[in-house]
């Protein structure tokens, strides 16, 4: 089946980008001018122990074969050993991915439907009252950083004029996020404020354009009523678009919980690269980097599918 | 054929500024982002003190002389507020500068030598648009100090992908047309044609984009600070400043660069 | 049932500034006929063509006027019946097809809501039968496999029919067709106006055919009346207005209209017609006509009766001879040298696909040589191949005896400036950063001429293309179609050419810019021994024109030869076909 070999090709395109992308973190590691068994074991060590360290992890062994062993490992499942704890990376890692995902799902779940109406809305009503205050409210928000955002919220709903919610959420690494539901209100809040805007103009101008198209005015002078004019001829063609933004802001969306969750401590997989970073702990910058990364390539993946099957014309012409 | 080909659009610059300038929200935008770039320049002149002294009581609000009080250093925050905005405006131009100067150049040349070199060009693309743009800075940052240079380099690295995909889709729609297949005929050169004939026609796009772009290094850059990478970690950065005193009330989320 | 379509008084404004774009608009259609709503572009006609449907464009309002569908005033309908009546009362068929169906529904959907919206038919498969029968009228097939087709999937001639079904589908009594055989080839083009004529006479609709093309008027509608700016200048039957047009307008149009009988050189107008917010109070046509007066530009003149159903807005009817102007037969050939182009087995094509095959032509200096054919017949592949725009072929040509090389950016200045390329499109071919005179100096910049001399050199080439020395600062933005294409010529001029290859440069034109730059480049051929290669799919305007003739079809050349030998005489069954579908309205006034 055409689709099944267009998927399959886009599939691979994205693996080889992953693994440049995988090529490119290890370089940039390599270039780390310190030297990690300098930096785990601190200043007050023998030069025996820090060359025993250097064994250990394998840092004499030339560069290529360091590569491998790390990108095989981690197809194999192990994704290493941070410098810092000792600890597998794998159990390090485990609960606070799921928090990251719910934090991210959940804010999707509310940006974009959202988005998606008030883009659509602001399209149809076109300069009239609800678009100008949309549009301008857009703009504005779609402006500010998320710290900016976040910190406002609390300022705003938990610390100083409100004290209707906590400013922190208050979660172990091992609990489920859902233990603190008052806690998540506020990252979820910053996250949907960070990415709707931007979203909803993007559907506002395809919503205009399609409004403006020869076969919206043709379904118009055809006698169509609004409701079939907009639902029936007007949606199916703005989904395409729409995918490919979707898509993109959910990836962006993962590359802004690393800010989120380091101002409300949410202890996610952002807030451990920040911290990581920090500490130059740098079997776990690697993996978390290709971890978002990741993600980044994949919702590309999804955006490009989906955009080719919601297109009739694409969808067709697949050889 | 005999359909009747519609005319394009009018794009010389200055007709297309003056329109953009009778929308309201051009005008709000505009007036912000200037009183913010008064703020950022003049700022560091009028400060009744330097960003470092200090002059009472952390966390203190009632302080003569000193209208917003002190931060947890006792710090006069007014001052480090006027101050703060300097570092990340320069550093964002910088970075932005040099991202548009390689994504344009890049993108043009995809557009028009097309074929393999757009593959290439792409491809690299594509591999650098895998991270988002702070996460491509911060692990810049956690290989190296962070100093102005490497902050400007790894912004402008995560700009010039994201300015060159959408200068190589406006220059490919210009380099369809005829008049630039004429000056290929009378042979000028690529160059040429490149920077005369196709750049002056992407000009729209592409100050939009600049702007865009511009927005967003301020954002990456004064959310680099706020994770603690600020090249300097002791002085005033708006960034460093609101997370430094997060816990405490007494911040003023100032920070809105309005498109 | 009402009949009958009856336009009292119509003006559409434009909202923000209340300029007129149509005023005074009084039509009378009779259910059953067609009458013929004939201008060129910007004069209004789709506009008044909306109104019908009681639809206006965005910015624009209906300001004042009644439209009757026999007894019924509609414009005075609230928007809820407005819309009951649009596909129901009355249908639109649009122009481009392609743009007006739907991308992302299947045709069969597209059909049968317009049944389920003006509650046609008790039942679905009632519906069903009704749309199977549209699609027998209009001669697609009816199975249910074809019905689930995208529009894409679909040839142009197709998705017309499929909008004239769509049109049809509810019976209508009035139908409005704006221009809807644009963009289709010859012989879809026949097909489709033979459907519009049968349905129109089967269903008794009162049909408003609008169009620009005056032969594809001549054989279809029974009246016509004639637009400018507007205003309707002049109306009546078909075979008065083009026997005995009276409108100087009228008379410059048919005597710009190439005609594949008969043999007049086709005569252009200079100048544009004034746009919406720039008429005078007068005559709109004052400004362009020959025998403006004082008292025309002081007042509208008001509808003259000049025969049964034939009047104009005119006051100088009487002071025009009786008959159009034809100047003498065209030119016999003059100043033909030797052989300036050789093409020999030329097959081209595009990543494999040949377009071209086998193609071989000669041009020889101070000949116009004409490359006919339809759309996909290769023709413009054979252009730009000589031009050096295309490098994927193979065969031999000769330019002046040498063999030139694939790429222009190969060949050496002579024959880059010896070759010059005039593109279709006015809007394109031109840098809109440039300034008029930066564009057309720009190849004796490359050649490192003396400022001085490339100021006198640009003055001379403006005068020869008959554009004011002043132009030369404008951008291309401020110049009309025709001067854009006129300084594309000038551009070519300079670099001193043995031959111009004019790529289908009439044909985003209005007829009477067309006949005026056709008569500029006779002009340029006679005064400078130019060779031209005219590419076009417009067979009738190639008559008054060039000398050799060859026709394209597929990719092959299927009959080369002198112009008048081929058309009077044609042997092949394409070029044969060709020329019968071909509308002429001296064929059809007969």
């Amino acid at each position: 089946m055409p689709i099944i070999k267009f998927i399959s090709r886009r599939l691979g395109l994205g693996v080889l980008t992953l693994f440049a992308v995988s090529v490119l973190i290890f370089l940039v590691t390599q270039a780390f001018p310190s030297d990690p068994a300098q930096a785990i074991l601190g200043r007050e060590t023998t030069p025996e122990s820090l060359d025993a360290l250097r064994q250990e992890l394998g840092l004499y062994r030339p560069a290529v074969v360091q590569f491998g062993d790390w990108f095989f490992g981690i197809l194999r499942g192990d994704f290493g050993k941070s410098f810092v704890t000792q600890m597998q990376i794998s159990e390090y890692i485990a609960a606070r991915v799921g928090n990251s995902l719910f934090l991210m799902v959940v804010g999707a779940l509310f940006s974009i439907p959202i988005s998606i109406a008030v883009g659509a809305y602001s399209a149809l009503k076109r300069d009239k009252k609800f678009d100008t205050i949309s549009s301008t409210s857009s703009l504005v928000l779609a402006a500010i950083p998320e710290f900016v955002m976040g910190t406002a919220l609390i300022m705003f709903l938990s610390t100083t004029v409100f004290h209707l919610l906590p400013a922190i959420t208050l979660i172990d690494a091992g609990e489920p996020p859902w233990a603190d539901l008052s806690g998540i209100v506020l990252p979820v809040l910053t996250l949907v404020l960070a990415v709707t805007p931007y979203v909803s103009r993007t559907m506002r101008a395809s919503m205009i354009e399609i409004l403006e198209s020869d076969y919206v005015e043709m379904a118009r002078l055809k006698g169509m009523s609004e409701r079939v004019v907009l639902l029936r001829h007007g949606l199916p063609n703005a989904l395409g678009p729409v995918f490919q933004v979707i898509a993109l802001n959910l990836a962006y969306l993962a590359g802004g919980t690393v800010i989120v969750e380091r101002l409300f401590n949410f202890p996610g997989i952002g807030s451990a690269l920040a911290d990581s970073v920090r500490a130059r702990d740098l079997p776990v910058i690697q993996f978390l980097t290709l971890m978002i990364a990741g993600v980044y390539v994949l919702m590309n993946l999804i955006a490009d599918v989906a955009t080719v099957l919601a297109t009739p014309r694409l969808r067709t012409s697949l050889k | 054929m005999n359909k009747m080909i519609e005319a394009p659009e009018s794009v010389r610059p200055i007709g297309l500024i003056r329109k953009a300038l009778q929308l309201r929200r051009t005008k709000i935008g505009l007036t912000v982002l200037l009183v913010i770039m008064a703020f950022a320049i003049v700022g560091p002149f009028v400060a009744p003190h330097t960003q470092t002294e200090f002059i009472d009581m952390p966390n203190s609000l009632d302080i003569p002389g000193a209208l917003f009080g002190t931060d947890y250093l006792g710090q006069d925050v007014w001052s480090r507020f006027l101050i703060g905005g300097r570092s990340i405006l320069l550093l964002s131009l910088g970075a932005t500068s040099l991202g548009l100067a390689v994504g344009i150049s890049l993108g043009l040349i995809a557009a028009l030598f097309k074929g393999r070199i757009d593959e290439l060009i792409m491809r690299i693309f594509d591999v650098i648009l895998s991270f988002p743009q702070i996460l491509l800075a911060l692990l810049l940052v956690s290989m190296f100090d962070a100093s102005p240079w490497l902050t400007i380099l790894s912004v402008g690295l995560s700009t010039t992908p994201r300015v060159g995909r959408v200068i190589r889709g406006a220059a490919l729609s210009v380099v369809e047309r005829d008049f630039v297949h004429a000056a290929a005929a009378l042979g000028e050169s690529r160059f040429r044609i490149l920077f005369f004939e196709v750049l002056p026609n992407v000009t729209g796009p592409l100050l939009v984009e600049a702007n865009l772009r511009f927005t967003y290094s301020i954002a990456t850059i004064a959310s680099l600070a706020f994770l603690g990478f600020a090249p300097d970690p002791t002085a005033a950065n708006w960034g460093t400043m609101i997370q430094e005193n997060s816990a405490v009330i007494v911040v003023q989320p100032w920070e809105q660069c309005c498109l | 049932m009402s009949s009958g379509l009856r336009i009292l008084n119509l003006r559409v404004n434009v909202i923000e500034s209340g300029c007129d774009i149509v005023d005074e608009v009084n039509l009378e259609i009779p259910a059953g006929s067609v009458l013929g709503l004939v201008g060129e572009s910007g004069s209004g006609k789709t506009t008044v063509g909306l109104a019908v449907l009681g639809h206006a464009r965005r910015g624009v309002e209906i300001a004042s006027g009644e439209i009757f569908f026999g007894e019924t005033e509609v414009l005075s309908y609230d928007a809820e019946k407005k819309r009951l009546m649009r596909g129901a009362l009355v249908s639109y068929v649009p122009q481009d097809p392609a743009s007006s169906l739907n991308p992302a529904l299947r045709i069969g959907t597209q059909l049968r809501e317009v049944l389920e919206a003006h509650n046609f038919g008790d039942s679905t498969d009632a519906r069903t039968t009704r749309i199977k029968e549209m699609m027998a009228e209009v001669a697609l097939p009816t199975d249910d496999e074809y019905l689930e087709r995208y529009p894409h999937q679909l040839s142009g001639g197709q998705q017309q029919r499929v909008v004239l079904a769509m049109a049809f589908a509810c019976r209508p009594s009035v139908i409005v067709l704006d221009e809807p055989t644009t963009g289709l080839d010859v012989s879809t083009q026949e097909h489709v106006l033979r459907t519009v004529r049968e349905l129109a006479r089967v269903y008794g609709v009162a049909a408003l055919y609008i169009t620009h093309d005056l032969a594809v008027v001549s054989e279809l509608v029974d009246e016509v009346a004639v637009m400018y700016a507007g205003r309707i200048i002049e109306q009546g039957a078909v075979k008065d207005i083009f026997e005995n047009p009276v409108h100087p307008y009228t008379r410059h149009l048919v005597a710009a209209a190439p005609d594949i009988v008969g043999d007049h050189l086709i005569i252009g107008l200079a100048g544009r017609a004034p746009s919406p917010g720039k008429r005078p109070i007068g005559c709109v046509f004052a400004a362009r006509c020959e025998l403006a007066s004082d008292e025309c530009r002081s007042q509208f003149p008001i509808s003259v009766e000049i025969g049964d159903r034939h009047s104009a807005r005119c006051i100088k009817i009487g002071q025009l001879s009786s008959n159009v102007a034809t100047p003498s037969r065209l030119r016999t050939n003059h100043n033909i040298g030797d052989v300036l182009v050789n093409i020999e087995g030329l097959s081209a094509g595009y990543l494999g696909n040949l377009v071209v095959r086998d193609v071989s032509i000669q041009i020889r200096r101070g000949q116009c040589s004409a490359l006919v054919g339809e759309s996909g017949s290769g023709k413009t592949t054979v252009a730009r191949c000589l031009g050096g725009l295309h490098s994927e072929w193979t065969g031999k040509i000769l330019f002046e005896g040498q063999e030139i090389a694939k790429s222009s950016s190969r060949r050496p200045i002579d024959q880059r400036l010896g070759i010059q390329y005039i593109f279709q499109n006015p809007y394109g071919s031109l840098n809109p950063r440039r300034t008029v005179g930066d564009s057309i100096v720009r190849p004796l910049e490359i050649m490192g001429e003396s400022v001085s001399e490339i100021g006198k050199q640009l003055n001379m080439v403006l005068e020869q293309v008959s554009l004011p020395a002043s132009y030369a600062s404008k951008y291309p933005d401020q110049l009309s179609g025709g001067e854009r294409q006129r300084v594309a010529i000038a551009r070519a001029l300079i670099s001193k050419p043995e031959l111009l290859i004019c790529d289908e440069v009439t044909s985003a034109l209005d007829v009477l810019v067309q006949a005026s730059v056709v008569d500029l480049l006779s002009d340029l051929q006679k005064n400078l021994g130019l060779a031209i290669l005219f590419i076009t799919h417009n067979l009738p305007l190639v008559r008054s024109f060039a000398d050799e003739v060859a026709v394209m079809s597929e990719g092959k050349v299927v009959e080369y030869g002198f112009t008048e030998a081929i058309i009077d005489n044609p042997q092949n069954k394409y070029t044969r076909r060709l020329i019968s579908s071909t509308p002429s309205i001296l064929r059809s006034i007969k």
